[in-house]
Parts: structure tokens; C-alpha cells; sequence
């Protein structure tokens, strides 16, 4: 897939979804499992194509880290992805990363900080970095789409060569306003 | 599966409520039928939930593939499967209760999706909540948690009342295939002492790893 692609409607310029994706691969993730949301789509597409790579779709994020704990003991790595509205949804769940020091590392794309149309979007936006930091969780902030592979890289490698757990916080602004009236 | 002999098929008549736990309850004794499901068990790997199965596991005796979760609760289901799709050539089994895996119910969706050969739920269903006074669960209360792993998209299905059903089960425990795999096993919920395993959580990932031949970090 390239930057042409119909299903990239990238209006943050570099083909960042792809950079991401290959930093996962080059790290050695064989698991990736979601909640999904529009801004992880072409990611998630990327994934779902890779036939080495283990996709598992989520109906709650929280069971993207008892996922990515028996993944770790099996001796593979995993990537959660979710939208900020899912750390919520975490806390508790993340006590088992934090307690046996499993390495864990999220992709959570920001909703709520930056031009955001649904109110109802803003509070756990708002609340999320102080949620993960309460437990632990190493926050990184990826705010411009050709930053984004090294990033992702960096974060990969604090969780599974540091043993830490992380979360790479991708901005609303990088992402793009959601289109909530269809263009005439 | 279809055509396959439900050892939970001879459930019937033996007194349980169709309703669920309500009523007279289960009889198997729990730190039995964990024995009898894990005797000589090979390479089976196993995840515990948190609280009573943890103990029953632990009693039957401790071994480098058992992982204890001692909370996360309704993440044990899920630790398995990631276990499981880890390790394709292991046989993982997840002994959890009911009230563990309520807290996780969409996990069984999750893992019936999924579709982990080598994986099976295995649910010590008292109806209760027994860490925490014994409050009845929803099991008690009705629900049949192998009709709703079923309605998830679980095809292989059981629902145990007594030894032989176990013996007849356990076999299965040590496949790499035809799963994921949902037992109820109806227990008695008398008091039980604790057994208990170690809690060091970081102790328990890398005794699993070193059990998997893998290096720790």
C-alpha cells in the first residue's frame, strides 16, 4: 500500500500509518489487537494484511493488556491500539502489566484536545494522560506525522528492551478534524 | 461440537436446576476436580483467575507452566489466549470461577473469534463469589455461562456435574486443536482452605518464560 492509496486520505502529508507499521515489524511485534478507531484504519488495514502478524479484535480495550501479558509469556511481543476514550477502561487491567513488570506498549489516538466537535469526547480525553501516568504507564507524544516512525520506534524499544510499559499519545491535531457533515 | 458426546449431557436429571445454581447447587468437590482435570498434564500450560482457582491450581501441585493471577480480574481468559497464540504447539488451559469470568464476559467473544485451537476455558462455577464472602454471582442466579461461551461463537461446549464427566473431559485439555474449548464444571461451594501460590508476579512471568526456553529480559 502506498500514499496513493484511496484508503490513506492522509491529510497530515507523510504516509505516517506505514512508517508506524514497519517500526512494529522491525521491533518484532507478531500480535496486534484493537478497538478500533478511524484514525488507527490504515494501520489496523496494514496488520490485517501481514500474515505473520496476529490481529485480534477487542470488545473492550482492557483486554488488550491481559492480551499482550500472555503474548509476553509466550514469548511474543504485542501493540494495543485504541482511541483515548478506551484508557479509561484500562485502569485496573494495567496493574497486571505494572505488578509483573510486563512490557506493554499502546498507540492511543487523542480525541477531545484539538478542534473536537462531540463534547462527550473531551472528558477522558482530558483525563487521559494523568490515567495512565497513575498507573505507571510512560507517556510519549507524537505531534508530527514524520516524527511518528521514530516515535513509535523509540517506544518500542523502552517497552520491550526496558521492560516498561508505554504509551505513544498520537495528537488530535496530527490526526485531522473528523468530517461530521458530508462535503456538498 | 456437532456429533461429539457432551460429558455435561448426562447433566440431566441429576437434580441441578435448569435455571442454574440456584437451587441445590453443584457437588464436585473443587481442589478434586482441578486434580483429576490436571493429572498428568504434559505440557499443558496453564493461567489461573484470580482468588479460589488459583489456590485449587496451586494444590494440585505448582509447576513452572502455571502463570496465578492474583487480580486483573476478568483477564484470565484473555491471558490465555495471547498464551495460546504464542505458543500454538502448547496445550493452554484457563482455570478460572464464575465470578471471574463474568467480570470478562466479552473476553469469551473475543476468544471464540479468535479461535485458538489449543485453548480452553475452564470455569469452576459455584454461583458464588468466594473471596469475598460468598455473595451468589450471576450463575447463581441463572445464568449458564456455557449457553452464553456458546452464543459467543463457542462450538465446543460442556457442562460437567461429576467426576466421571471430568475424567471423560480431560483429554481434551491437551489438545492443540479443534478449539477453543468452554467447561462449566459445577463445584460445591463449601469452604475450602487456602492454598497459596507465590505472588510475585515478575517470579511468575520469568518461571514461565525459563519454562518456555525463553530468555529473560
Amino acid at each position: 500500500m502506498t500514499a496513493a492509496s484511496p484508503h490513506a486520505a492522509s491529510e497530515a502529508g507523510p504516509d505516517w500509518p506505514r512508517d508506524i507499521y514497519r517500526v512494529l515489524r522491525e521491533a518484532g511485534v507478531t500480535q496486534a489487537s484493537y478497538v478500533p478507531d478511524a484514525g488507527h484504519a490504515q494501520l489496523i488495514r496494514s496488520l490485517h494484511e501481514d500474515r505473520e502478524v496476529r490481529t485480534t479484535v477487542l470488545t473492550t480495550e482492557e483486554e488488550g493488556i491481559a492480551l499482550s501479558a500472555g503474548a509476553w509469556l509466550g514469548g511474543a511481543r504485542a501493540v494495543l491500539l485504541m482511541q483515548s476514550s478506551g484508557v479509561g477502561n484500562c485502569i485496573n487491567m494495567l496493574s497486571l502489566a505494572s505488578i509483573c513488570r510486563f512490557p506493554f506498549l499502546t498507540l492511543v489516538t487523542m480525541r477531545g484536545e484539538w478542534a473536537e466537535f462531540n463534547p462527550w469526547q473531551v472528558p477522558m480525553g482530558r483525563g487521559t494522560p494523568a490515567a495512565l501516568e497513575a498507573m505507571g504507564v510512560t507517556l510519549l507524544r507524537l505531534e508530527r506525522p514524520e516524527e511518528a516512525g521514530e516515535v513509535v520506534a523509540a517506544a518500542a524499544a523502552l517497552a520491550f528492551d526496558g521492560d516498561q510499559q508505554v504509551a505513544v499519545l498520537i495528537s488530535q491535531r496530527m490526526l485531522g478534524r473528523k468530517k461530521w457533515v458530508e462535503a456538498k | 461440537m456437532p456429533g461429539q458426546v457432551m460429558p455435561g449431557q448426562a447433566m440431566a436429571g441429576q437434580g441441578m436446576s435448569e435455571q442454574g445454581m440456584s437451587g441445590d447447587g453443584g457437588r464436585l468437590d473443587r481442589r478434586q476436580a482441578v486434580r483429576t482435570l490436571l493429572a498428568d498434564r504434559g505440557d499443558i500450560l496453564v493461567v489461573t483467575g484470580l482468588g479460589s482457582p488459583s489456590y485449587d491450581v496451586f494444590d494440585a501441585g505448582d509447576h513452572d507452566g502455571n502463570f496465578y493471577l492474583w487480580g486483573a480480574m476478568g483477564g484470565a481468559a484473555i491471558v490465555g489466549l495471547g498464551l495460546a497464540l504464542a505458543q500454538p504447539s502448547r496445550p493452554v488451559v484457563v482455570v478460572t470461577g464464575d465470578g471471574e469470568q463474568i467480570m470478562g464476559t466479552g473476553a469469551l467473544m473475543t476468544v471464540a473469534m479468535a479461535a485458538p485451537g489449543n485453548l480452553t476455558l475452564v470455569v469452576l462455577d459455584n454461583g458464588h463469589y468466594g473471596e469475598t464472602g460468598m455473595q451468589v454471582s450471576h450463575s447463581g442466579l441463572g445464568v449458564r455461562l456455557d449457553r452464553v461461551a456458546r452464543a459467543c461463537g463457542f462450538e465446543d461446549t460442556v457442562d460437567i456435574a461429576d467426576e466421571d464427566g471430568l475424567a471423560a473431559y480431560r483429554p481434551h485439555l491437551a489438545r492443540t486443536s479443534g478449539g477453543p474449548r468452554f467447561a462449566r464444571v459445577r463445584i460445591a461451594s463449601g469452604h475450602v482452605e487456602r492454598a497459596l501460590p507465590p505472588r510475585d508476579g515478575v517470579f511468575l512471568k520469568n518461571r514461565m518464560r525459563g519454562h518456555l526456553g525463553l530468555p529473560v529480559s
